[in-house]
């Protein structure tokens, strides 16, 4: 790492955040769970399978359209647990509260995480608040961790893609940042922008009440649907191709996207998920996510190949075709 | 999307490159000044559609990447001082200097601030009367009137502590210091939208008469490409060399007076100094007298010696002479985020637009 100092792209989630997790922590902490990388552990015990995930949450502005950190650190990970396959039971929750914080909004936002955990069916059973000197942190910065058990017959993982698979995508693209972005300062948008900000644990189930045999699920935070893809196909050493057409992206957020030369491909989400499945598997999981709110707008977006292995192809709207790489260096920061 | 959506069309877009395949019957080199353009060619896939025999260069249509190590060394020494502000569009934070750059001064606490418009800057220094605001006007014709607008509000609000290190570039004597070098061989340009929305047709007429080149002014959205690509093959498979248009929605054959009025009232023609290119006549602007006490370069202050990679050939991509794939540093060690060279750092520059697109 030619860097000797973190610098916000560390936390991009980007290629930064990558060799930052290669080089500095993997090589300390060497254990069957951690490598697959995914975005929950599994430990398995005599009775079955469970996952366990943990993620921080330092978005800023702390309330934005459509949701607010405590609401986003119910729904993080919540979806991370949901993503390997797992049914979220219970949840820790961390507050480190800035000195000075206002009571009236710490209310509110223990309130709004009552109700999205009420709405995904997991209970907060620990927890723990820091009050650290005013200018020591930002606000408001909060924890969670969670567990859940992993189904039974599901195996779901990044490294399970393989050529002639289908990838479907449950909606539109970049609603979350797009959200949190409007409301910082010299970005003052208007209209009808809104996080997509949801716990994705319902859908998932239905999803694999249909087909057992999905074979990867992600959701698309942080570096967006291209750093996702990416991951995918450096862990299952397979390619992609992807077809732009079919990627839903709103207009607003392709408008604003446009105005601040940013690429909807890279924003990051909070209430997506993507689905790779065995062929001839997809029209029908298709349906299932259709039909439910939050995969209303799903779409089948591209396949798993095999030529190219470890990168990305784009197909774009014109005909053309272009590499989709990794985030690099980092969009904006503390969006979620 | 409206009045987005109709220029991204594949029907027309095939249309538009059955045309260019039957128009063009021999090898022809073409060059896209504008790093716009770049991306956009990269991000369509545009080089892969044409025919093998056309080949598209990319020029020194870059802000960032033309502004010399020197004025980065500059903007970086007045960063140290303690009295001094700098503001700044966002893609010269992570422009390396001789030994810095204002992402690592910044880190190091230096007040440096990234702005969206020139005007931001009076803004901030109304707010800090105690400060010396000084903000990095860099960037061609395209953005020469809003920094000639800020320095006539300073004016007009008696202003004395706002300041401009001044290295704006003017286009069309860049590209007439590419056809007299003769190092690249180029068949036609592809010259800019939106620098050409301010200056018009005139100042390219150039080309046509003295270089006996033909070049279209042409818009940024696939479908623009394309067909300002057909109308340069076409001019060239008719033996013509005129300037056109193709981007007729926005740009005026006159350009924009009210634009070229402001630039007028306050600054003059002057030599600039570019990064690959050097010292180009006309090729940039300095201060009319009555404007003279908001430079930066009156200031007297230590800059550190110039010291640029030896390996780095930003300076011969600038020009077209190379690709970045020529690069040993390329990928290898100079990638975003260990930029080497200004092409790696600005989302135009060409060696980031390769790093992030091109496929082997």
């Amino acid at each position: 790492m030619p860097e000797d100092k973190i610098l916000l792209a560390h936390g991009s989630g980007g290629k930064l955040s990558h060799d930052l997790i290669k080089q500095i922590f993997l090589p300390q902490f060497t254990n069957p769970s951690l490598e697959p990388l995914d975005d929950s552990a599994k430990i398995t015990h005599r009775q079955g399978t469970i996952a366990f995930t943990t993620d921080s949450y330092v978005v800023n502005p702390i309330f934005f359209p459509g949701g607010d950190i405590g609401k986003l650190a119910v729904c993080g990970t919540v979806n991370d647990l949901s993503m390997i396959g797992a049914t979220p039971s219970h949840l820790s929750l961390s507050l480190i509260v800035e000195e000075g914080f206002s009571i009236e909004l710490l209310k509110q936002i223990i309130s709004s995480i009552r109700e999205v955990a009420e709405q995904a069916g997991v209970n907060i059973v620990t927890g723990d608040t820091k009050v650290v000197e005013h200018g020591a942190a930002d606000q408001l910065f909060i924890n969670t961790a969670g567990i859940g058990w992993i189904r039974q017959g599901v195996n779901l993982s990044g490294i399970n893609a393989k050529p002639g698979d289908k990838i479907l995508l449950s909606g539109y693209l970049g609603d979350h940042e797009m959200a949190v972005l409007s409301q910082r300062e010299g970005f003052k948008f208007q209209g009808e922008l809104k996080s997509d900000c949801a716990p994705l644990n319902d859908l998932v189930e239905k999803m694999l009440d249909t087909c057992p045999s999905i074979r990867c699920l992600r959701d698309p935070t942080r570096g967006g649907l291209a750093t996702t893809l990416n991951e995918i196909a450096m862990m299952s050493n397979v390619g992609m191709v992807i077809e732009e057409e079919k990627v839903p992206v709103r207009e607003s957020v392709r408008g604003i996207s446009e105005l601040l030369g940013l690429d909807p491909l890279y924003l990051a989400n909070e209430g997506k998920l993507i689905a790779i499945c065995p062929p001839n598997e997809e029209e029908h999981l298709l349906d299932v996510m259709r039909e439910h709110p939050l995969g209303r707008d799903a779409e089948i977006i591209g396949r798993v190949v095999e030529e190219n292995p470890k990168r990305v192809i784009l197909h774009t709207l014109i005909g053309g075709h272009r590499i989709l790489d990794m985030l690099t260096g980092g969009q904006y920061p503390r969006i979620c | 999307m409206k009045f987005i959506d109709e220029f991204r069309d594949k029907e027309i877009a095939e249309g538009l490159i059955q045309r260019i395949r039957k128009t063009s019957t021999r090898p022809t080199q073409l060059m896209e000044v504008c790093g716009t353009h770049t991306v956009s060619i990269f991000r369509y896939g545009i080089r892969g559609i044409l025919p093998e025999q056309i080949k598209l260069i990319s020029g020194p249509g870059c802000p960032v990447c033309v502004t010399p190590n020197g004025d980065i060394d500059l903007a970086i020494a007045l960063s140290r001082q303690k009295d001094v502000i700098i503001a700044t569009f966002g893609d010269m934070m992570r422009v390396p200097g001789s030994t810095s750059s204002l992402q690592k001064e910044k880190a190091e606490g230096r007040d440096i601030r990234i702005i969206y418009s020139s005007l931001e800057a009076l803004k901030i220094a109304k707010e800090y009367p105690e400060k010396k605001v000084v903000f990095l006007a860099i960037g061609f014709e395209t953005t020469s009137p809003t920094i000639a607008v800020a320095i006539l509000r300073a004016k007009e609000e008696k202003l004395h502590n706002l300041f401009f290190l001044n290295s704006q570039k003017r286009v069309p004597p860049a590209l007439r210091a590419l056809l007299q070098t003769k190092q690249v061989k180029i068949g036609g340009f592809i010259l800019p939208g939106h620098v050409s929305t301010i200056i018009g047709i005139n100042p390219y007429q150039f080309i046509a008469k003295e270089f006996d080149r033909p070049a279209v002014i042409t818009g940024f959205e696939p479908l623009d490409i394309l067909q300002g690509i057909w109308m340069l093959l076409k001019q060239i498979e008719e033996n013509r060399t005129a300037i056109e248009i193709q981007y007729r929605r926005v740009v005026h054959e006159e350009g924009n007076p009210i634009a070229l009025k402001k630039i007028d009232e306050v600054f003059e023609k002057d030599e600039g100094r570019w990064r690959g290119l050097g010292l180009i006549p006309d090729s940039g602007y300095r201060f009319k007298e009555s404007y003279k006490s908001m430079d930066v370069r009156n200031f007297e202050i230590e800059v550190e010696p110039l010291k640029e990679h030896p390996e780095c050939l930003c300076g011969e991509v600038l020009q077209g002479i190379k690709s970045p794939l020529e690069c040993r540093l390329f990928k290898k060690v100079c990638h975003p985020e260990n930029p080497i060279g200004p092409c790696m750092v600005s989302i135009e520059g060409t060696c980031h637009t390769y790093y992030k697109f091109y496929q082997p």
